[in-house]
């Protein structure tokens, strides 16, 4: 019971919006509610940190590693809940549905972070992802065609990917004759020498993931349903996914076992193709979530840096990183939500003069700007200091000779954010008068991005009793 | 840790409150209202900050060459990061600079700056923070993260208060120095990996294969080239001191500048001793053709600030040819250089400032025949244009001096070379007194039109005053400065001399045709 707490939390939180999509409540007691209950599991989630424990005959674990992911996930919805404040780009009939299907696609998530068996992995991924399929196309009509097709995107390539994976799956499970991944790791190190096919399997087991994650080559929707998407719908796929992604991603590649060559060959393609296809796509565009989401696609590929390592060291930079990542995305989606009061799509040209209609979103976004360019003393720096750091000690010193260039690169695409947001224009646009509240979020984006990256020890110390628990 | 460093025994950890003081100044900024009590506020914390330095000149053991006023702290076990402090006689001499510097970068302000006063200030002071920071890590990743973290308060510097093509060159500041130390970064983690330590004095006492040493030492000196600025990298210099307020090009050209020479002379010498005797040739090439060309560019500019960029770029190649002459003389006149070109080229800036508030306009042509109008002014102006082309009796002649005895002690092509863009100097500057004070003017005073042409007052004399001293006083009297760096100079040709015999050039002799060539073309051998 107490080990499934948060679980119950966010099922408790899906029936009540459940129920309340049947009255007529609207903002602002929609948001209160979604703010008190995810605070629940918060506190769920941290509440049943450091304990152990399996469930549904093994193919659920409970340890350091899967509460800490809850824990960073739980506390992402309740930031995506208080970002979007009205839930400007939310069609008016659709806002209590649209909490409810946030919930559930974050229900799926924490899932992910517990699975340890191939059907129950399938199982959260196909809910976390459905639930998001669903809210895409809730964006306000209008001149906006583009929701749709976002929807349509995401529904297709995601089916693409599960196929893939259970493709994948099939290959496993016909080789090894289990699903468990406790004991896939005993049997797969020894084969995947033998047997090229495993190898195969493992790939496109990984597929999924990719897709979640927006690593190439399954990165082909992001820019799109970024675009179509509404901003604090945007907000929500550009990271909690991601987070999920990642603990997978750690479970699977560990599955392969440390000196797995052929395998870290592969990934490190993949990370490398990322980083360079995501930067320089990233450096022409014009509408910013677009950019966003090139730029998630290259962070991708520095979190996989970290990951194919498949050393302790590798595995704890890549969770720090993905939760700076979190932090520094949501920061930039939260001047892209304040920016746009009818949530409509930002350009270039709406940043424009930024700093002198709002100082605190412009600081907001040069310093989640900043932090995802790698200038210390953000989260970021520290992040590839570590990821980087990790790829050496496996003498990976052309992954990092290409990642470093790739930073070299993506600086000036984020320089160009923070460069709009400081130029004076002539005629000046009106003033942006922020709540408390919000004032009180971009205070707490710019704190924690520095505070992570200058003290990001206590942080470690969780990563690293995560890692060694799963590991 | 006890060979390496001296632990500070003053009644406060002087390194930390250097680097504290402006930055809770910074964040306390951004409560004050009102621009009078912001000025005041800013020049209270640099000045208390310059007070609480001078410790380090008065109490620095001069017979030593370990790193002095240390502290040690944990800070980030999981990679070995320490929070390592301390100063030694090359950079106790360039924290003194920033911290004398700083206030008076507030006092040229003080009517520049027209808008966002309360911004600047907290950029001012966070700017110092970083900036003190870098010269005082002794761990790698605290320098980069100094090295790094200054680059965004000198953005914004001259990016919202900068002149019409800020846009420009403030991008192109921000990327030229930002790809620079790209490399630095993998550098500094391959040698974490390599050692298994971020500890700089640590990194110093390994040895490694030449062609390690090599990779580690052109990543390294990319950065710092970029920095300095030498020879093909030096186009963001002019533009961004164009662009920038006065403050902001005081910065750049007193202490940014700097922190290129500094890093050769920490990291790329003690770490990579045998590369970089093997890339001495090349680099002393490179520092005369800085020289040559900045001399003979400065000779073309119209712009009195563009004129004074370049005129940069020819001093610090002085620095570097200093460095790289890897003699005792020469690098005692490299740091030296250093300071003096801090000290002139930042008051020169200063200078042009004061005339710009005045005319609008940085065109030598707008700003001529001043002498008349503006007499004490031009007096400033001809103390610092003599300065900084080194004549008898002011600081830049001392420095300028050892650099070209170390030059002709060593190479005398090179010497020879270095001599014309002496003259080069002068001739630029001389030009730009002899236009801006005489011009064609009668001698008699036209009123009318310039009435805008008002001297200067108390507080932009004092401002200059104050910097008058230290030119005459390193002029006359350079030795307790050279007296400081001497310990860690011979110490640093030590650990050059040893590390060259640990790991020689060897199997690699046959890449080294190249570098004989031209050591033997500067040595004057064919």
């Amino acid at each position: 019971m107490i080990l499934f707490l948060p679980e119950l939390a966010l099922t408790f939180m899906i029936l009540v919006f459940f129920f309340v999509s049947l009255t007529k409540l609207n903002q602002p007691r929609l948001q209160w509610m979604g703010l008190v209950l995810s605070a629940l599991a918060v506190v769920a989630s941290v509440y049943t940190y450091g304990q152990e424990g399996s469930l549904f005959f093994d193919a659920y674990r409970i340890d350091a590693f899967s509460q800490l992911f809850k824990v960073i996930i739980t506390f992402g919805l309740f930031i995506v809940i208080y970002l979007g404040e009205d839930l400007s780009g939310i069609d008016k009939t659709l806002k209590p549905e649209y909490y409810l299907f946030l919930t559930l696609s974050t229900f799926g998530l924490i899932c992910m972070s517990s699975a340890v068996e191939l059907i129950t992995i399938i199982l959260s991924l196909e809910i976390a992802s459905f639930a998001l399929f669903i809210i895409i196309p809730f964006r306000k009509h209008g001149a906006y065609r583009k929701p749709m097709e976002a929807g349509i995107k995401y529904v297709l390539f995601g089916a693409a990917a599960s196929g893939i994976t259970l493709y994948g799956m099939s290959y496993i499970f016909g080789l090894t004759h289990t699903t468990y991944l406790a004991d896939l790791v005993k049997i797969i190190p020894g084969m995947i020498s033998q047997k090229p096919l495993i190898l195969i399997g493992l790939v496109m087991l990984l597929c999924g993931f990719f897709y979640k994650l927006a690593l190439f080559p399954m990165h082909f929707w992001a820019p799109d349903v970024y675009e179509g998407a509404a901003n604090e719908t945007s907000a929500f796929i550009a990271t909690l996914p991601k987070v999920g992604a990642v603990v997978l991603l750690i479970r699977l590649i560990f599955l392969a076992g440390v000196d797995s060559g052929q395998f870290t060959w592969v990934l490190a393609i993949l990370a490398v193709l990322s980083m360079s296809f995501g930067n320089l796509a990233a450096l022409v565009q014009d509408d910013i979530k677009r950019l966003l989401a090139y730029s998630s696609i290259a962070h991708a590929g520095y979190v996989m840096v970290g990951l194919l390592c498949a050393s302790e060291l590798g595995f704890t930079s890549g969770i720090y990183y993905i939760t700076g990542y979190l932090l520094m995305n949501l920061a930039c989606f939260f001047v892209i939500y304040n920016l746009a009061p009818k949530g409509e799509n930002i350009s270039f040209d709406d940043l424009k003069g930024l700093y002198k209609r709002s100082p605190l979103l412009a600081f907001t976004l040069a310093v989640g700007a900043f932090g995802m360019a790698g200038i210390p003393p953000t989260v970021g720096f520290t992040g590839k200091l570590f990821l980087f750091t990790a790829a050496i000690k496996n003498d990976m010193y052309a992954l990092v000779i290409l990642a470093v260039i790739n930073t070299g690169i993506a600086v000036f695409y984020y320089l160009k954010m923070v460069r709009a947001a400081y130029t004076s224009i002539e005629s000046p646009m009106p003033k942006i008068s922020l709540r408390f509240s919000t004032y009180l979020l971009g205070i707490f984006f710019i704190v924690i991005i520095l505070y992570l990256g200058t003290f990001p020890q206590g942080f470690i110390d969780f990563a690293q009793e995560a890692v060694a628990a799963a590991i | 840790m006890e060979q390496y460093l001296i632990y500070n025994t003053l009644w406060y950890p002087i390194l930390t409150v250097l680097m504290a003081v402006p930055l809770f100044g910074a964040f306390i900024t951004l409560g004050i209202r009102g621009d009078q009590n912001l000025k005041i506020w800013g020049l209270l914390v640099t000045v208390l900050t310059t007070v609480l330095s001078l410790p380090l000149f008065f109490s620095f053991d001069l017979t030593t060459a370990k790193y002095q006023f240390a502290e040690f702290n944990d800070w980030i076990p999981f990679v070995d990061i320490s929070y390592v402090l301390g100063v030694d006689g090359i950079s106790v001499l360039l924290v003194l600079l920033t911290t004398l510097v700083m206030p008076l970068c507030i006092l040229c302000s003080w009517s520049y700056i027209k808008e966002r006063f309360r911004e600047f200030i907290f950029v001012l002071l966070f700017i110092e923070a970083s900036m003190i920071g870098v010269f005082i890590s002794l761990n790698m990743v605290l320098f980069f993260i100094f090295w790094e973290a200054m680059l965004v308060p000198m953005y914004l510097i001259i990016a919202v208060w900068g002149g019409p093509r800020k846009d420009y060159a403030s991008i192109k500041f921000f990327l030229y120095t930002l790809i620079g130390s790209i490399f630095l970064f993998v550098a500094i983690i391959a040698l974490y990996v390599t050692t298994g330590t971020f500890f700089i004095p640590e990194l110093m006492t390994h040895h490694y294969s030449f062609s390690y040493q090599m990779w580690i030492f052109l990543a390294f000196a990319l950065a710092f080239a970029i920095k300095v600025p030498m020879f093909p990298f030096h186009t963001w210099l002019p533009a961004a001191h164009v662009e920038a307020p006065t403050a902001g090009s005081v910065i750049l050209a007193s202490i940014l500048l700097k922190m290129g020479g500094y890093g050769f002379l920490r990291f790329c010498l003690p770490i990579a001793p045998a590369a970089t005797v093997y890339c001495m040739p090349y680099l002393i090439v490179i520092s005369i053709m800085s020289i040559i060309f900045g001399g003979y560019l400065a000779l073309g500019q119209s712009d009195i600030k563009k004129l004074i960029a370049y005129s940069s770029v020819g001093h610090m190649g002085f620095v570097t040819l200093g460095i790289f002459l890897l003699n005792d003389v020469g690098i005692k006149g490299a740091i030296l250089q250093m300071i003096n070109h801090g000290i002139t080229t930042g008051a020169l800036f200063i200078l042009v400032g004061m005339i710009y508030e005045r005319t609008h306009s940085r065109e030598i042509s707008d700003n001529s025949a001043l002498g008349i109008v503006m007499p004490i002014y031009v007096s400033f102006l001809v103390i610092f244009s003599l300065s900084s082309l080194a004549f008898p009796g002011t600081n830049s002649f001392v420095g300028e001096l050892l650099v070209l005895i170390a030059c002709f002690s060593k190479y005398k092509v090179v010497g020879g070379f270095a001599v014309v863009g002496a003259i080069l100097a002068a001739a630029y500057m001389l030009r730009l007194v002899q236009k801006m004070v005489w011009a064609d003017s009668d001698g008699h005073s036209h009123p009318g039109d310039r009435s805008q042409l008002f001297d200067l007052n108390l507080r932009e004399t004092a401002t200059l005053t104050f910097l008058t001293i230290f030119v005459f006083w390193i002029g006359f009297h350079p030795t307790p400065l050279l007296n400081i760096m001497d310990t860690s100079t011979a110490h640093l040709l030590k650990q050059v001399e040893s590390g060259m015999h640990a790991s020689p050039a060897g199997h690699h002799a046959h890449l080294n045709g190249l570098g004989e060539t031209v050591k033997n073309l500067i040595a004057f051998k064919y």
